[in-house]
């Protein structure tokens, strides 16, 4: 088997930025979500809650036709991101980042949430009266002790990102070093004359990754693991 | 001062306290469980907010629901050591011991903690994770931890209960250091009547969200209706002694109490002129119309009796004044009865053990502690 060529390359990396900044992007929200979820109560909380959660149950290629209404050229949020930022996320990678983001969000959410839901709030009222405010509280007591729930929520969305199809091709396209990425470029070599070894080393690399984060998250959560329990 | 005046419903639950004590020296919240006292240090801490009422500490309102004011519990300055530990798992002792400490004016820093580390006995412990620490040693850094972010009041909420007797052993000397080093006012939350005769010169009693008595140690414990609450083993006397003399040959340490009162009790191992409280519990009291001889007992007070209560079954608890200081005996009704005891009688009681709570002051200053000059008990 002869190894990957520039355009698989380019592939594989386009793929880990996508999926990098997909989740980076999203993590802070995704802790406010969860947060939200876990602490707090307020009319509508349970279609709040179903909202988040959507991306899982709906067709993929509805998602993306729905970010394509909204965030296309002529989409209310496509319009005003190109008039007033100047950025243009259709037929772009920025766009296919958003795409993941949207798809591996339940996943992030519902990670964080579980392990915030988790922390002893007593811990929290001992910090209270050892004199730290509720933001300080969050930041030293509340965000440590989630740190599992942040870490498996992050790897979960990154390896949802990696493998996002449906959702992306519809609103991104299929442009290669735009938004062709693994799944993108596998499922074009499928279509051609003679791809069908360049699309098995792209799944087997796409395996190879996926079951590298997996990995590196299981090493992390023992870390933290063992650091809690001393 | 301590000024409560405080009103709470959870659920079925009603709390309601209107005190005033002084803030010094170990106040002990005494009651059953269910009887409110977690309630009420939570209300201190600003951990629970009260319905309605006022909370203020040497002048300093911390609550008070007419005038809008509630300090949130990082405002208060109050020190809080739970039954749990709650110590952070995430961060070593060291980080455990600094997190409030840290959170304070440098200048208000005077409690430091190469003096906790010392106080407590924990130095070796600091770069330990707290689930690697035995449940004594998780106390004792959770008292460090409050005492580093220098309260103005230390709130130990039951420090003891999850102890087995062995690790109490071990955490008392401690908080007894606490009580006699640092001049800071404790409230100090227990339903074991032994801890608070060891530590508390005052006590709130609390029974069904209702304050039930409060005052001197001594008086209350004494007092013939509180032995339902303070559990009817216990019910007896609670007086102040000083060691006179120390009997080398029978290995027994002489004691005056009150004005000219004589005891004999086993040897007590701290030196001539030691203040100790004594508590001698109702069942352990019998009385004699005549003074007897010929007979076992060391310890054969004269005393007048004040009054007769009834208690439960066949019992009763005749209330006396030995040496001016009051003294209980629980006999049976057919005993009053056979010995006609009556009120203004004088008595002999025979008093058949003495328990030594804790030393109120140590002989070697040669001045009197705060505690015993005040000696409302």
């Amino acid at each position: 088997m002869l190894p990957p060529n520039d355009v698989e390359w380019e592939a594989v990396r386009l793929s880990l930025k996508v999926a990098l900044v997909s989740v980076a992007a999203s993590l802070p929200l995704g802790i406010a979500v969860a947060w939200l979820m876990a602490r707090s109560r307020f009319p509508g909380k349970t279609l709040f809650e179903a909202l988040v959660h959507l991306p899982l149950v709906v067709p993929p290629v509805v998602v993306g036709y729905v970010l394509l209404l909204l965030f296309g050229r002529r989409g209310p949020l496509g319009a005003w991101l190109h008039d007033h930022l100047g950025i243009t996320l259709i037929f772009t990678w920025k766009g296919a980042a958003l795409a993941a983001a949207v798809m591996g969000f339940p996943l992030l959410v519902q990670a964080i949430r579980l392990s915030l839901e988790a922390v002893d709030r007593k811990l929290e009222a001992a910090a209270r009266t050892l004199g730290a405010g509720p933001f300080g509280v969050f930041l030293t007591i509340t965000l440590p002790l989630t740190l599992p729930g942040i870490l498996v929520g992050s790897v979960l969305a990154f390896a949802r990102s990696l493998g996002e199809f449906g959702a992306t091709i519809i609103f991104v396209g299929n442009i290669p070093g735009q938004t062709r990425t693994i799944p993108i470029a596998i499922y074009t070599l499928t279509q051609e004359p003679g791809g069908e070894l360049a699309a098995l080393r792209l799944s087997l690399i796409a395996i190879a990754l996926a079951l590298m984060a997996l990995v590196a998250s299981e090493i992390l959560a023992r870390r933290i693991h063992a650091r809690g329990r001393g | 001062m301590l000024e409560l005046s405080l009103r709470k419903r959870l659920g079925e639950f009603a709390f309601a306290a209107d005190v005033r004590l002084p803030s010094q020296g170990v106040l002990a919240l005494f009651g059953r469980s269910g009887a409110g006292k977690t309630t009420l240090v939570n209300m201190l801490a600003g951990l629970l907010r009260p319905d309605s009422g006022r909370i203020s500490i040497a002048g300093r309102t911390l609550f008070d629901s007419a005038a809008g004011i509630d300090l949130p519990p990082e405002r208060r300055r109050i020190g809080y050591v739970f039954q749990e530990g709650r110590l952070f798992p995430h961060l070593d002792v060291r980080a455990n011991l600094l997190y409030g400490h840290r959170r304070i004016p440098a200048e208000d820093r005077r409690i430091r903690l190469p003096e906790i580390l010392q106080l407590l006995g924990i130095g070796h412990l600091l770069g330990r994770r707290p689930a690697n620490l035995s449940g004594g040693e998780k106390q004792r850094v959770a008292i460090g931890r409050a005492l580093l972010t220098n309260p103005r009041l230390l709130l130990l909420d039951e420090p003891l209960a999850a102890l087995d007797a062995e690790r109490k052993a071990e955490i008392l000397p401690f908080i007894e250091r606490l009580r006699d080093e640092l001049s800071l006012p404790i409230v100090y939350v227990s339903h074991d009547p032994a801890e608070v005769l060891r530590l508390a010169e005052r006590v709130l009693l609390l029974d069904h969200g209702r304050v039930a008595a409060s005052g001197a140690v001594g008086d209350v414990f004494g007092r013939p209706e509180l032995q339902r609450l303070v559990g009817a083993a216990e019910a007896g006397a609670v007086m102040n002694a000083r060691i006179e003399r120390q009997d080398e040959v029978y290995q027994l340490t002489h004691l005056s109490f009150g004005e000219g009162g004589r005891l004999v009790v086993a040897r007590v191992e701290s030196p001539v002129g030691s203040g100790l409280r004594l508590s001698i519990r109702a069942r352990d009291v019998s009385l004699a119309r005549v003074r007897p001889s010929g007979v076992s007992i060391l310890n054969i007070l004269p005393a007048r009796v004040l009054a007769v209560h009834p208690a439960e079954g066949p019992y009763r608890d005749v209330e006396m004044l030995s040496a001016g200081v009051p003294l209980w005996a629980r006999v049976t009704a057919r005993s009053v009865s056979d010995l006609g005891i009556g009120v203004g009688d004088e008595i002999h009681a025979l008093v058949k053990a003495v328990s030594i709570d804790r030393q109120t002051f140590a002989a070697r200053t040669g001045a009197a502690s705060p505690d015993v000059a005040s000696g409302g008990d």
